[in-house]
């Protein structure tokens, strides 16, 4: 598999330092926090993004993101990916956030793009489970 | 120590110094060049010494006559040879073949070329050790069946099915029965005066020779008869036709020789190898050994890290060179058909690692890899919310996952 160099550096840069790489969990039930669960284990990806929102104006704000993933290299540098695009931003903005933009920050392989959507699906999931609370 | 680490040696192996020497002898104007099928001149007859001598020594690691070895370019040539010839020559007799859900794709795929042109195959199920009994085996037969071809070491767990028993059923019913034992010369004691096998595929650089080299043992008492799959020259008996490739030929001998001389020492030194590297990781949780504990070759060790993505864990020891189960390091985004024909969760195949480790592996790359893997597991299992959700005594199987 050859992945491109961004992809090796956000997998090694995750995994050597989880935390200022957003790694980690909240509580689901506060309120605050929209979770997205996607992947299942036996097709070997699940992501778990968690976005913490704040009113602002008349929208709301991503003021913080989590997540975890099981999955390949470049499902774990898809969602740590996604997290730097998704901090600051309004859920409208959000979710204007494609597949692709991953694809192309990532310069994934064809045969990876599976991950990128992955990706995708996991903000309207947190989103959608944010805007049930709101 | 020298980084990175191999220990892939169930894929290749490098060759052997003393393999690396011989073949240099091999090629150039001042050394053995010559064609082994030129009868008019001392080039080629030195050549012919030189490939007759290798035939020997192929010969004399798995204790047959020499002219029951016939020459190849590796062992999924000879797999071809040997099912598609041998099913193509006997289909009077009978139009059924088993063999087994673990096999090498040389097999697999020939045995789907034969199943197109009219032939019926049985693909066994293993055990959950991985492992085909005499009796599933014995169970198979028909009066239509006229070929059995297994597997002597399994590549993927290293797990070892008993060929002397499967050879005395089929040897009773008149079933040829081909062995694919590109993965256990040097490995295994092997037999042949003794064993009931007919053919047997042999590779050299599973056992520190060249790549493009493997070899086909037909028995001749008694005879098999098979249908040649390449033809011009009559070269090998016209089994094989083509120009020996001296150099080539010349290094599997030294291979093997050195094979059969070091096999004991290896093995010894090769399982303590082994069980210090599972000594060093059975400990930790959610970690499982993949193939039968006991029947399996010394240099595998097949590993579960539950939790953990293969791929992902690959590219977090970068600096040892291994493989997965894992779909995302296959070109089908399949998890490995052995690991699921074994019975393993898609799960448990995604989180394999195949650990095989050779001749040139050190005590010293042991002892680091171990903690190389504890660390990157543990960094990962943090990364990971199935960890969590395991450790927050979740059952997965009770989730219903949402699959895109």
């Amino acid at each position: 598999m050859a992945y491109s160099k961004k992809v090796i550096d956000k997998f090694e840069n995750t995994l050597a330092e989880p935390e200022k790489h957003s790694v980690g969990r909240w509580d689901p039930s506060e309120s605050d926090i929209g979770t997205g669960m996607v992947g299942a284990p036996a097709c070997g990806d699940v992501m778990r993004l968690q976005i913490k929102c704040e009113p602002r104006n008349n929208s709301h704000v991503i003021s913080d993101v989590k997540f975890k993933t099981y999955g390949c290299g470049s499902a774990i540098a898809s969602s740590s990916e996604l997290v730097d695009m998704l901090k600051g931003k309004t859920l409208e903005e959000a979710k204007e956030i494609k597949n692709q933009d991953i694809v192309d920050a990532l310069e994934l392989p064809a045969i990876k793009i599976h991950c990128s959507v992955l990706a995708e699906d996991s903000i309207h999931q947190a989103i959608k489970d944010y805007e049930s609370k709101i | 120590m020298q980084l990175p680490i191999y220990f892939d040696y169930a894929s290749t192996t490098p060759a052997d110094p003393r393999v690396v020497k011989k073949m240099q002898e091999c090629l150039s104007l001042d050394g053995n060049f010559g064609n082994p099928a030129s009868r008019s001149h001392s080039f080629g007859w030195k050549a012919e010494e030189a490939t007759e001598q290798a035939r020997s020594d192929v010969a004399s690691l798995v204790n047959c006559d020499p002219r029951e070895i016939v020459w190849t370019s590796g062992a999924t040539e000879s797999d071809n040879l040997a099912i598609k010839g041998s099913a193509r020559f006997n289909k009077a007799k009978g139009n059924h073949i088993i063999t087994s859900k673990v096999e090498h794709k040389a097999v697999l795929d020939s045995c789907r070329q034969l199943e197109r042109e009219g032939f019926e195959i049985s693909y066994l199920d293993p055990n959950s050790n991985g492992i085909i009994t005499p009796e599933m085996v014995l169970n198979s037969i028909t009066d239509q069946t006229i070929l059995v071809s297994l597997m002597h070491i399994n590549n993927e767990i290293g797990v070892i099915n008993d060929i002397e028993s499967i050879g005395k059923i089929t040897r009773e019913r008149g079933v040829i029965f081909h062995v694919d034992a590109a993965q256990s010369t040097g490995k295994l004691p092997i037999d042949l005066s003794k064993l009931e096998v007919d053919l047997m595929s042999f590779s050299a650089h599973k056992t520190y020779g060249p790549k493009g080299i493997g070899a086909m043992y037909a028995r001749r008492k008694p005879r098999v008869r098979l249908e040649a799959q390449i033809h011009g020259g009559g070269h090998e008996r016209g089994m094989r036709s083509g120009t020996l490739a001296t150099h080539q030929i010349v290094g599997m001998g030294e291979a093997f020789r050195i094979a059969k001389e070091d096999m004991v020492q290896d093995n010894i030194r090769i399982k303590s190898l082994r069980d210090k590297f599972w000594d060093g990781l059975k400990d930790m949780e959610e970690v499982y050994l993949n193939g039968d504990p006991e029947h399996r070759a010394a240099g595998f060790l097949n590993v579960s890290f539950n939790y953990v993505e293969g791929e992902s864990l690959i590219m977090a020891l970068k600096d040892i060179a291994v493989s997965s189960g894992s779909a995302c390091t296959s070109a089908s985004l399949e998890p490995s058909y052995v690991l699921r024909a074994i019975g393993l969760k898609d799960e448990l195949a995604h989180s394999s690692i195949r650990f095989a480790i050779g001749r040139f592996t050190t005590d010293e790359e042991i002892e680091y890899t171990i903690g190389l893997v504890r660390n990157a597991v543990g960094k990962l299992r943090a990364l990971s919310p199935l960890w969590d959700m395991y450790k927050d005594g979740v059952d997965l199987d009770t989730i219903e996952w949402s699959t895109s």
